[in-house]
């Protein structure tokens, strides 16, 4: 018990050290979780032996929590406004980044199910390091924000759907189970969707409560709940959590918000150190140079669909470069779908990953920041527009 | 004038608007209740400028200074949660004294201190009237203010 405590002591102020190092040089603290969870645990300098169980269930928590944080983030009215206004930015996106992993993933070697993995590695930007980059880099009020938060929330609603079937398929189930995972799962968006305003102030007095210990209990309960259930009938248990958050309605789902934030960022942090643990980062090696080529040519097909996605909104071609350079980071998504991957036995994603979302972690914010930067012929975009 | 407003998923939404000087400029409110004054000035079209962020609390007392008839709409939720703030309909009597005059005429404001937040004309309701907005016998006017506001208004009115 002695060691345990200091253990996980120990780990929790090296995780503050290091979100204090990535704040200092203004990078996300994501790659360097990675990074902290590859030099320990198997094959690192330390083997967190005492602590590993421990982190490895709070991990699973904090993938519940990344996505229950995201559903809360947006609301169903906004999916729908979204959805109608920049749907043809969200197919782009899709197109030209989902095939880079998947033919990175072919050329490889691996199995069309782990090709199929790396092509959502691929394709889903960060929500969390993105939304952080726009607002530190003072672009919020920018006009290619609301495309660069469109595409994001776009790739979300996706993920609803493109993890369920991810499962079923890693899990080895044929064409008709894969269809009825994704049938399911659209339905299930929509039913949310739909039903959130008849449901949603019940679920809203249900669940708000004046003290916050118990919005955080019964919210976390609540997760918990449907997430083991959507588990249990193999779907996503990760999707559970995104239609909880989802289903919550505005002002409570404000609340949850603010209450559940440290308990993502403390969980979410256990994913990602959990995460490398299993890595020992002697195996890492052969992967680094398929990883570099990955990053490069997915942070140029993003560059070209966010650039698409702000043209459509009539930005000029400075504004352009920064949504597709703020769209460049790749981060806790990524690694979610790797560890259903790695989780499925296709641990060659996860070790491709891990390398490719280090990579991007950093590259990611530096895109966005130098996208501002680097000369382009000062080309006024039409009046008006 | 013409306010666009984007959605900004997560974050809030965007006002933007030209002012007089041809200048673009606009407000980001951000649905934690901070507000962004930006504007777009620089050599980019699409890059704004962060001129301050104001809280909720200063965002209301500039609301307050610009005066906006914008913001009487609000008081209409706001009577029920402010104390001290009533609400109530006046009656346009036919042949009175301001039956085919102007709200302007009436000088309300002025007098009372009381604002109309609408008038209510058979089944069409005007909302935030403008000063020149005709009045006539059989409308009603949906005042805010003190409830001795109110009752001097009844008496403007009606007198």
């Amino acid at each position: 018990m002695g060691l345990f405590l200091v253990e996980l002591g120990v780990l929790l102020l090296a995780l503050a050290l290091l979100v204090a190092l990535a704040r200092r040089v203004d990078l996300s603290p994501i790659p360097f979780f990675l990074l902290a969870g590859l030099m320990l645990g198997e094959g690192g300098v330390y083997d967190v032996a005492a602590t590993s169980e421990f982190v490895r269930a709070a991990g699973e928590i904090g993938v519940l929590l990344l996505l229950l944080m995201l559903g809360l983030e947006f609301s169903a009215a906004e999916f729908t406004a979204t959805l109608r206004r920049h749907a043809d930015s969200g197919l782009i996106d899709l197109l030209l980044n989902a095939p880079v992993g998947f033919v990175a993933g072919f050329m490889l070697g691996y199995e069309w199910q782990a090709c199929l993995a790396l092509a959502g590695v691929t394709w889903i930007s960060s929500s969390g390091i993105v939304a952080r980059l726009l607002g530190d880099l003072n672009r919020m009020g920018n006009r290619e924000t609301p495309v660069v938060l469109s595409v994001l929330v776009l790739e979300d609603i996706a993920m609803a759907v493109y993890l369920p079937l991810l499962v079923v398929v890693l899990a080895g189930g044929g064409v008709l189970t894969a269809v009825a995972a994704v049938a399911t799962a659209l339905g299930l968006v929509v039913l949310v969707m739909v039903s959130t305003r008849a449901l949603g102030p019940h679920l809203g007095r249900v669940l708000g409560h004046q003290e916050d210990e118990q919005v955080l209990l019964r919210v976390l309960g609540l997760m918990l709940v449907v997430a083991g259930l959507t588990h249990l009938v193999d779907a996503s248990a990760a999707v559970g959590a995104f239609l909880v958050g989802l289903a919550i309605p505005g002002p409570t789902a404000e609340r949850a918000r603010s209450v559940l934030r440290p308990l993502r960022d403390l969980f979410a942090a256990m994913f990602f150190l959990s995460f490398g643990f299993g890595i020992s980062p002697s195996s890492l090696t052969p992967y680094l140079l398929p990883a570099l080529a990955l990053a490069v040519v997915s942070s140029a097909t993003k560059l070209v669909s966010g650039g698409y996605a702000a043209a459509r909104a009539g930005v000029g071609r400075r504004g352009r470069l920064r949504a597709g350079g703020a769209l460049v980071a790749r981060g806790e998504f990524s690694i979610v779908i790797a560890g259903l991957a790695a989780a499925a036995g296709h641990t060659e994603v996860g070790l491709l990953a891990s390398a490719y979302v280090v990579l991007l972690g950093v590259l990611g914010p530096l895109a966005a920041r130098y996208a501002d930067r680097v000369p382009v012929s000062a080309v006024r975009a039409p009046a008006g527009s | 004038m013409e306010v666009t407003e984007v959605l900004l998923p997560g974050v809030g939404v965007r006002y933007e608007f030209t002012v007089a000087s041809g200048h673009d400029v606009g407000v980001v409110a951000r649905r934690d209740g901070e507000f962004d004054l930006i504007a777009f000035r620089g050599s980019d079209p699409d890059a704004a400028e962060t001129l301050f962020t104001m809280d909720r609390q200063q965002a209301e007392a500039l609301a307050d200074i610009l005066g906006a008839p914008r913001i009487v709409e609000r008081f209409a939720d706001l009577s029920r949660e402010v104390p001290g703030l009533a609400s109530a309909t006046i009656d346009i009597a036919p042949g009175s004294r301001f039956d085919g005059r102007t709200l302007g005429d009436t000088r309300l404001r002025t007098l009372t201190g009381v604002s109309v937040v609408a008038v209510v004309k058979g089944d069409v309701v005007v909302p935030a009237p403008a000063p020149a907005e005709g009045l006539s016998g059989g409308d009603s006017l949906v005042v805010i203010g003190t409830e001795p506001g109110i009752e001097q208004a009844r008496g403007v009115l009606h007198g």
